[in-house]
């Protein structure tokens, strides 16, 4: 499994990479994997609002539906259309071209208490032991 | 081994056409008797607004193109009449023939729902009679014959919960539902305009009354709970969940799913059951016809019936039937016309074919034949809740997994042996779980031929996993796509 | 018991096997004070001749030897024998839900069938394999419309199914929802002035039926664009899918429901039925019930499997979009069956017959004196009827003749006094007919002769 990284971690299992003020989100390889093959998105449309550990979005395989959670609050300045025509780059490129939604930070301070690779990689390990 | 037989991929009964590829223009598989009054233009009589000339694709083609097209389709089934078909919490039993027969009297079958009541007193009889059945079978004071299939049953009765409370002065916010619940269960609550609290089951599977205890807050409208529950087990401190419910203001809805664990040996009335549905899809022997039509009758206590759905048959003192829809408390009505009335009739049939005596045999063997099953599986399946079951019982596939055979796996596998799966991953509190209800109507036979089977897999799994992940191997197709089938949906035919 | 079929023998065998010493040991888990004491006051056991004979009985106390007019949602259709042959097939019948993909081909393609043949007949683009029956798939598309607007107006004609808009209340009266009711116009057909007035940004959708309940054909595409312009979903109930062999379909509806009764599934006092609904793709996704799709095998052999089965319940719980669990499967597969035994052919000559006869039928009433067919609006196979005097009293006189002359639409009409709603499919026969016309005319000249049936005010039909 991978980890890359510059990347922050939500307990969800949603990543977030943020540039400037700007955050790309998605989930996270793990998320993939358990979900299996994933056959539809439904995500918010640029210029509505995320909020803070609410969930903005569905990603479903044949037999579950998850929700997706966002680690910040923020505008949405652009939602995946590639990941929403072929939603099959999610089990693909789940941290890369599959990325979900970019977000305008309200406040930069949220991805403090997010989770470093390390931290997560260590979490995932955890919850399998469950 | 794979190269032996090779197939005939022409085989014409196991390549059928959809019968849209089957057309050629000028076929019919009807001729209608000859017109006896004037034929009419009707391109001028409806306008060309309204005028329609044919529909474009429909199938034409003859009668035998159709016998043969349904006949080859019915062949890829498997139904209770093939065999073994041991689907936990849906109750695949014998639907016996004679059922069918009644059904389809000239008089039963061909009754018109608003026909007058002085001309429906055969139907309206049959309703009452059946009716008055579940009332005795569950204990109840009345039932509705008017929900169409058992997550209608649900909405009605959390309705009619609904409805007692508004006039005691608040209908209240929450419905509790168990973890182990079926997925009706939540949406029904829901499109009653509650909101679904899930309480937690404690480690026998059960309802957790410290849990109960402190979920139920003056909020709290109902208890909706199925029992035995989805997992085989009698909740055992039923009577103390109803009396706590009670206690706090709220009605107590039971999930008749799994009645054929009960009938002719405990009703829920005693249990402290406000109101509840049975299937008679399930317990009752109405065939499930490949996914419906089911019929969910709902059963209240005496206070609760001001709150029926409409119409309700009653008998009048000459004795002759009618339908009451005067009911000013009532919820309304959820169906038009009178309900399934064909599933009365065959449910009618089943009772009276067995009475008291043949209701309770029945209800014994599916517990002995449940029991039978786990006991001679749980040395080699994993058994989460080791203890008696009644009509069902549940295993987790833990043991398999570890060789990367999973429940879904284990049941596609069981096809190649004759059988038809039991239910895969449910209820959701049994991690890879596998729910069997053989019901009454596996003998000892065929028991142990699915015994065996169930045990050869096992070996199967320690044996060559990769092998068994492949499986079925003896279909007209082998496991289908179904995330390509997902992403972009096929829904219909085109030319 | 003739349906066990273990042995004493064999149960003791089994009861032995699990270590138990006697069957009540089973039952154990139940505590004793819920325990039933006593047999239960059941009827029974009966054999099969005995259960035969039970049920004749009760068929015999029935209108088995009447004519019918009826027809108010529940339609009189001669049905082909290999429908009930092949329905009766245990493979068919004695199925579950298709959820054992590679155990259910037959149910799926023939569930693949059904959604072609009603999208082919509704001019939608899908269609789900069925629900519970009209009034049900009507409520339903009211959901899905409230669900895809985010709306909370619903806006429904009077001349929709009376029992169908009763259904709806039931549903949606704990759903913060507001339905408004528009009248009939002197046509029989829903009042488009009183629409537009009723329609704002708020609606979510608009309820019509076609043929309406009258029997009346409503101006649909009028209707889409009063509905479209507000934004709102059109949605069209069809209680009576055979006039689609010869009328147009709602094409410019968002959403098609109804009931396919008509299609080889017996009247039966109501039930089971076979409800349907149908929309445009992009809505598919919260279409509510079962949807049958093709896809392939490991070897690319063609197959079907029940798919987007993430909108229902047993997976999104109480997000779903709908509690339905079940479809009609059975009702579905007889609908299927007698459509391709119809044909193309089959089919518009059938609507033909029934609109013939119910024209042949309107005429010979219309040309009794003192009788009337109040609504101009073009109709199928079933239309309103003015009669002479009071309404039950001529009902009594062609129940004397083994007539069922039709529903008496002040049940659910009041303003519809003397009023009988009148269906004439196939199955009637001229002479049938006739006899009917000469007993409006014998009840007419009676009333006549008494003077009581002096001229009814026409009754207002416009009504809020």
């Amino acid at each position: 499994m991978n980890f890359p990284d510059n990347l922050k971690y939500t307990k969800d299992h949603e990543w977030i990479r943020v540039d400037e003020n700007i955050g790309t989100i998605g989930i996270t390889d793990y998320a993939q994997k358990e979900l299996g093959d994933i056959v539809f998105v439904e995500l918010p449309k640029a210029g509505d609002h995320v909020t803070a550990k609410e969930s903005f979005g569905t990603v479903e395989s044949v037999k579950a539906v998850s929700e997706i959670y966002s680690p910040v609050d923020g505008e949405v300045v652009a939602a995946n259309p590639k990941v929403q025509a072929s939603p099959e780059l999610l089990n693909a490129d789940p941290h890369g071209d599959a990325w979900l939604i970019r977000v305008r930070l309200a406040d930069r301070s949220d991805i403090e208490g997010l989770m470093t690779a390390e931290d997560y990689e260590a979490y995932i390990s955890q919850e399998k032991a469950h | 081994m794979e190269n032996r037989i090779r197939h005939a991929r022409t085989h014409i009964t196991r390549n059928e056409d959809l019968i849209f590829e089957r057309t050629s223009p000028g076929k019919s598989g009807v001729e209608l008797p000859p017109l006896d009054v004037p034929s009419v233009p009707a391109d001028q009589l409806l306008g060309s607004d309204f005028h329609r000339d044919e529909v474009e694709g429909f199938p034409e083609v003859s009668e035998l193109e159709v016998i043969r097209h349904f006949t080859r389709l019915s062949t890829w089934n498997y139904g209770v009449d093939t065999g073994l078909y041991p689907l936990g919490s849906c109750t695949m039993k014998y639907n016996p023939r004679v059922n069918e027969v009644v059904a389809r009297l000239d008089g039963l079958a061909t009754d018109h729902p608003y026909a007058p009541e002085a001309l429906a007193q055969g139907c309206l009889r049959v309703l009452h009679e059946t009716a008055r059945c579940l009332a005795e079978i569950t204990g109840m004071d009345a039932v509705s014959l008017q929900p169409a299939a058992g997550a209608q049953g649900e909405l009605t009765g959390i309705l009619m919960i609904r409805a007692c409370l508004a006039e005691r002065g608040n209908p209240r916010k929450y419905i509790l539902i168990p973890d182990s619940a079926h997925g009706t269960n939540p949406a029904s609550a829901t499109i009653s305009g509650y909101e679904v609290r899930n309480i937690k089951s404690n480690a026998q599977g059960c309802v957790d009354l410290a849990e109960l205890d402190r979920a139920l807050t003056e909020d709290v409208a109902g208890l909706m709970l199925t029992n035995p529950n989805t997992l085989g087990i009698f909740e055992a401190k039923i009577a103390e969940i109803c009396e706590l419910v009670h206690s706090r203001g709220g009605l107590v809805y039971m999930d008749g799913a799994n009645m054929n664990a009960l009938v002719g040996v405990a009703r829920p009335a005693d249990f402290g059951v406000d109101v509840m549905h049975l299937n008679l899809h399930k317990t009752f022997t109405t065939p499930h016809g490949g996914g419906g039509p089911g019929s969910g009758p709902v059963a209240v206590k005496r206070f609760l019936e001001p709150y029926l759905p409409l119409p309700v048959v009653e008998k009048t003192a000459d004795g002759t039937y009618r339908l009451d829809s005067s009911r000013p408390k009532s919820i309304g009505r959820v169906r038009a016309f009178c309900g399934n009335f064909g599933m009365a009739v065959r449910a009618l049939a089943y009772i009276l074919a067995n009475g008291y005596e043949g209701l309770r045999q029945t209800t014994e063997d599916a517990v002995l034949n449940a029991n039978y099953v786990m006991t001679r599986l749980k040395d080699l399946y994993d058994l989460p809740y080791d203890q008696p079951c009644m009509h069902e019982c549940v295993f987790s596939d833990r043991r398999q997994a570890a060789r990367g055979v999973r429940t879904m796996d284990i049941a596609k596998r069981l096809i190649d042996y004759g059988f038809h799966p039991y239910t895969t991953a449910f209820p959701l509190i049994v991690s890879g779980a596998l729910m069997i209800e053989p019901t009454e109507s596996a003998g000892k036979t065929e028991l142990d031929e699915f015994i065996e089977a169930m045990r050869a897999i096992a070996e199967e799994i320690e044996e060559d996993p990769q092998f068994v992940l492949k499986a079925p191997y003896s279909t007209r197709v082998s496991r289908l796509d179904e995330a390509t089938a997902a992403r972009k949906p096929i829904l219909r035919w085109k030319p | 018991m003739r349906y066990l079929p273990n042995s004493p023998a064999e149960r003791a065998a089994m009861l032995e096997a699990t270590g138990h010493r006697s069957i009540e040991e089973l039952f154990n888990q139940i505590p004793d004070n819920l325990k039933l004491r006593g047999p239960l006051n059941l009827p029974g056991p009966l054999s099969e001749p005995e259960i035969l004979e039970f049920f004749r009985q009760a068929a015999s106390q029935s209108s088995r030897d009447y004519v019918s007019l009826l027809g108010a949602g529940a339609y009189t259709h001669y049905r082909p024998v290999a429908v009930d042959a092949l329905i009766s097939r245990g493979e068919f019948f004695t199925a579950y839900t298709p959820y054992q993909a590679e155990l259910a081909q037959g149910t799926l393609q023939a569930m693949f069938e059904f959604q072609t043949l009603i999208t082919q007949l509704t001019g939608m683009e899908v269609s789900n394999a069925s629900l519970y029956d009209g009034s049900t798939a009507t409520t339903e598309a009211v959901l899905m419309a409230l669900r895809i607007t985010g709306r909370e107006k619903v806006v429904v004609a009077r001349t929709l199914h009376p029992e169908y808009r009763e259904v709806l209340a039931t549903y949606v009266r704990h759903q913060n929802v507001e339905v408004a009711e528009i009248p009939c116009a002197p046509s029989g057909q829903a009042d488009l002035s009183k629409l537009e007035a009723a329609l704002t940004r708020e609606t979510a959708a608009v309820v019509i039926q076609s043929p309406n309940f009258f029997g009346a054909l409503e101006p649909i595409r009028q209707v889409a664009e009063l509905a479209h312009q507000q934004g709102a979903l059109l949605i069209v109930s069809i209680a009576e899918p055979l006039s689609l062999g010869i009328i147009q379909p709602p094409r410019d509806a968002d959403i098609v429901c109804g009931e396919a009764q008509s299609f080889g599934v017996p009247v039966a006092f109501g039930g089971p039925y076979v409800g349907f609904l149908a929309c445009r793709e992009k809505l598919v996704r919260q279409m509510p019930g079962r949807l049958v799709g093709q896809t392939s095998d490991s070897a690319a052999r063609r197959g079907f499997v029940l798919t987007l089965a993430t909108r229902e319940q047993h997976i999104r719980r109480e997000k779903a979009t709908s509690n339905i669990c079940t479809n009609q499967s059975l009702c579905a597969l007889a609908a299927t069956i007698y459509l391709c035994l119809l044909g193309k052919k089959g089919l518009k000559a059938l609507a033909e017959q029934n609109l013939a006869k119910a024209h042949y039928a309107a005429e010979q009433l219309r040309a009794v004196p003192g009788v009337a067919t109040p609504f101009s609006a073009p109709f199928f196979n079933e239309f309103v009827v003015k009669v002479p005097g009071e309404a039950e009293g001529l009902l009594a006189a062609l129940r004397d003749e083994k007539i069922i002359g039709g529903l008496n639409l002040a049940r659910f009409y009041p303003e519809l006094k003397n009023h009988l709603l009148v269906c004439v499919t196939e199955t009637v026969s001229r002479a049938a007919i006739d006899r009917m016309r000469e007993v409006y005319r014998r009840i007419q000249t009676q009333s006549n002769s008494s003077g009581s049936a002096a001229e009814i005010p026409s009754a207002s039909v416009a009504r809020n």
